[in-house]
């Protein structure tokens, strides 16, 4: 598996697509000159930014800052205004299975009838052809990444019978199923136990050794130097970004939370109304 | 450990949204989705009302007074009944073919919180009905089934486009299409009518119902189609899971939700125009729904819950095309109906650990065992204080808790049938050796589980013992021995937290 997805990106880095002039194909994902609009009124404004390969990137910043909206943004689930994000140099489309997605626990119905197994199992998913079942060796690797987050034990269980620190567990089980190189993370660490956390983030550093890049979406500012390598200071923009201990001070977090940014706000409401009338 | 858990509970976080107070009635049943409730006693009372009409709209020479169902003899019955006529084969295997389509494909609009697009989609073909019959004169069930799909389409594609239009929401879209869909085609109706060229009965089993006037090659027709909404819905299967399930992960993981939606929907829409016939456009959503519903009760694995709901509606569609074949004047839509509302109860009521029977089994065991352990933990505690001799009278018990005289009798009368506790004398009790074994234990637990949550989650020692009366007696032997390591404890009980506070 490891040599395929190490294939691809050399050939990534070797088929330079005509339009890589802004996009350095040696950077697992650069975003240029995004823009976000929800119904019109702009939530990310011009936001460029590139990362490293095998770092741990926290997104922080206030509620309503964008931070989900940057993470959908780039794997193409809201429509971006303008600009555009590159996976080592080409398109998400082209990608796709370099890419992983946790999505935020509470966006799913726990109730839905599957197992842990089930849903750790969808990771694969992406690789398998149309309309063909998944394979016993595609559950055999489901299963593998299930003991990767301590859960084997609760593969056949129903997914709404588990704590929330285990429902968390299994999306993380499913991202590792999908074996990408890129994994955006929208608050992993959010409502889980004290023990998830640790398994969590012991699985963030494993992922990291691997040489993987993972952009996740933090609240907890407490522990965000403990956590990241590199941060992403967000609040419609990005205010600031790069190494954890250069970026996460005082004076940016400021910037980042104290004050309503009162300019950018009034043109998106302005936005917003104009469009209206 | 003091964090906050959030707990994902569907049926909260849909409740506030919708505005039918009824559902609220509903929340003993644990996952039921409210939408589905509504429907589902909707689709009910439709068919007892439409039942009870079918007797008021005579066919043929019968005066108008004459309101009896013909009975069928024993011949007729064992006729149908071992399907020796091909006509009738031809239909129930038809209405069967209908019923597992609707099963299959019910549970996943159901499991994508779509049942109730499929009402506001089969009310919407009742113009296109009338209008093809208006336009072309024609009752080839083809040609009224295109009209039927098509006005059906262009109700579901208003029900998305009002849901653009802010401050409409979801529930007020999908009622405004059924209703003024419906109304216009009710318009249009009056005006076939109108035309009495004699042959209009026949759309009126468009709107209730009727297998028995299935032709052969209706039912042919109907067959094929389901068979292909099962096949289609067979071969994506994995998609349709994971679009049900996560369609944000579904659309990162590169599959275009979009297009499977539309797949899914179009299955919807095929299986009920084909089904208007046998079923009737006011209740075939029932058959979406019901099936769905019904199969989840029994099972947490999706493959079978698919599996059982397409039993469910087989069976269903089997029943009511038998009784529409032996009573004629019988709505057919209206017997499926009742048929999969007879399965549904029966699953609320029995399915093992989802069901309401199952459920309050679990609640009254659990009420049984708290109350047996009350009450041998009273018995220690006493012990404790007084001695192991001393027999405690019933009256003394009576305020150690607040139990009514009525129930501790009971839980006594259950203690000493175990073998826990003896009678002396005239009202006391006292321990067996075997009971305060049993009792030791409890206690130990319970002081355990009270240490910790003065220790650990900051409860004020006079606050504790209700919160360890909650807990205690769901400990497992793992959380036992968990607390144990916590608390270093040692092997005894620890003494009650209550006299550290006293001295």
């Amino acid at each position: 598996m490891n040599t395929t997805e190490l294939e691809r990106r050399v050939d990534a880095r070797l088929s330079r697509p005509h339009d890589s002039s802004d996009h350095d194909v040696n950077c697992p994902v650069s975003i240029h000159d995004m823009t976000v609009a929800y119904h019109r009124r702009p939530v990310l404004w011009d936001v460029d930014y590139a990362a490293h390969e095998g770092r741990l990137i926290g997104i922080v910043g206030p509620n309503g800052a964008g931070k989900s909206t940057l993470i959908k943004a780039c794997l193409g689930l809201v429509p971006c205004a303008s600009g555009s994000v590159r996976y080592y140099g080409r398109s998400y489309r082209s990608q796709r299975k370099l890419v992983g997605y946790v999505p935020q626990r509470e966006s799913v119905d726990w109730d839905f009838p599957a197992s842990a197994l089930d849903v750790v199992t969808m990771g694969r998913y992406g690789r398998i052809p149309w309309c063909v079942p998944p394979s016993r060796r595609h559950k055999a690797v489901a299963m593998h990444c299930l003991e990767q987050v301590g859960m084997a034990e609760y593969a056949r269980r129903q997914i709404s019978k588990l704590s929330g620190g285990q429902q968390q567990r299994v999306f993380l089980a499913r991202a590792l199923a999908q074996d990408a190189g890129v994994y955006f993370m929208d608050e992993p660490f959010s409502g889980v136990d004290a023990a998830t956390e640790t398994a969590i983030v012991r699985l963030l550093h494993g992922l990291k050794d691997r040489g993987k890049t993972v952009l996740l979406v933090h609240h907890d500012l407490q522990t965000v130097t403990e956590y990241f390598d590199e941060i992403i200071l967000l609040n419609m923009r990005i205010v600031a970004s790069g190494p954890t201990k250069a970026v996460f001070t005082t004076e940016n977090l400021q910037k980042t939370y104290g004050g309503r940014l009162t300019i950018l706000e009034k043109a998106a409401d302005a936005m917003a109304r104009g469009e209206k009338q | 450990m003091n964090r906050q858990r959030n707990e994902p509970n569907s049926h909260a976080a849909e409740a506030p949204a919708d505005p039918i107070g009824g559902i609220r009635a509903k929340k003993s049943l644990p996952r039921l989705r409210p939408c589905a409730a509504v429907a589902f006693l909707a689709a009910l009372s439709i068919a007892v009302a439409s039942a009870a009409a079918a007797e008021d709209h005579p066919h043929g020479q019968r005066s108008i007074t004459d309101t009896t169902l013909e009975w069928p003899s024993w011949v007729e019955f064992v006729r149908v009944l071992s399907l020796r006529d091909y006509n009738t084969r031809v239909v129930v295997l038809g209405t069967v073919l209908l019923g597992t389509a609707a099963g299959v494909v019910g549970t996943f609009a159901y499991l994508r919180k779509r049942a109730l697009m499929g009402d506001a989609l089969s009310h919407a073909t009742l113009p296109g009905i009338a209008a093809v019959f208006l336009w072309l004169g024609s009752k080839d069930l083809p040609i009224l089934i295109a009209g039927a799909a098509a006005s059906g389409v262009l109700g579901v594609l208003a029900v998305i486009a009002l849901r653009q239009v802010p401050r409409i929401r979801a529930d007020a879209a999908i009622g405004i299409v059924l209703s003024v869909f419906f109304g216009a085609g009710m318009v249009l109706f009056s005006f076939v009518q109108q035309m009495r060229t004699g042959n209009e009965a026949g759309l009126q089993t468009f709107i209730y119902g009727k297998a028995a006037a299935m032709l052969q090659g209706d039912a042919v027709l109907i067959g094929a189609c389901g068979l292909m909404v099962i096949s289609v819905a067979a071969a994506l299967f994995k998609e349709f899971r994971l679009v049900c399930f996560d369609q944000a992960f579904a659309s990162a993981s590169g599959f275009h939700v979009v297009f499977i939606d539309l797949i899914m929907m179009a299955l919807v829409v095929l299986t009920t125009v084909v089904g208007l016939q046998a079923v009737g456009l006011i209740l075939i959503v029932a058959l979406l729904i019901i099936p769905a519903a019904s199969a989840r009760f029994w099972t947490d694995g999706l493959l079978v819950m698919t599996l059982l709901a397409a039993l469910i509606g087989a069976v269903s569609g089997w029943l009511g095309s038998t009784f529409s074949a032996l009573l004629p004047r019988l709505p057919t839509g209206a017997v499926i109906v009742m048929c999969a509302g007879l399965i549904f109860f029966v699953s609320m009521l029995l399915a093992p650990r989802r069901g309401v029977v199952a459920s309050l089994m679990r609640r009254w065991m659990l009420q049984r065992k708290i109350g047996y352990q009350h009450l041998l933990r009273a018995l220690v505690e006493r012990e404790e204080m007084e001695g192991e001799d001393a027999a405690i009278e019933l009256r003394r018990l009576l305020r150690a808790r607040s139990w009514s005289p009525k129930i501790l009798r009971r839980i006594i009368r259950r203690a000493v049938r175990e073998g826990a506790v003896v009678r002396v004398g005239q009202d006391g009790l006292r321990l067996t050796t075997g009971g305060r074994v049993e009792a030791t234990r409890i206690l130990r637990n319970h002081r355990l589980w009270e240490m910790y949550l003065i220790r650990y989650a900051d409860i004020a020692p006079s606050h504790v013992d209700r919160d360890a009366d909650e807990v205690e007696h769901v400990l497992s032997e793992a959380i036992v021995r968990e607390l144990e390591r916590a608390m270093d404890a040692v092997v005894n009980v620890p003494p009650s937290p209550h006299l550290y506070e006293a001295r």
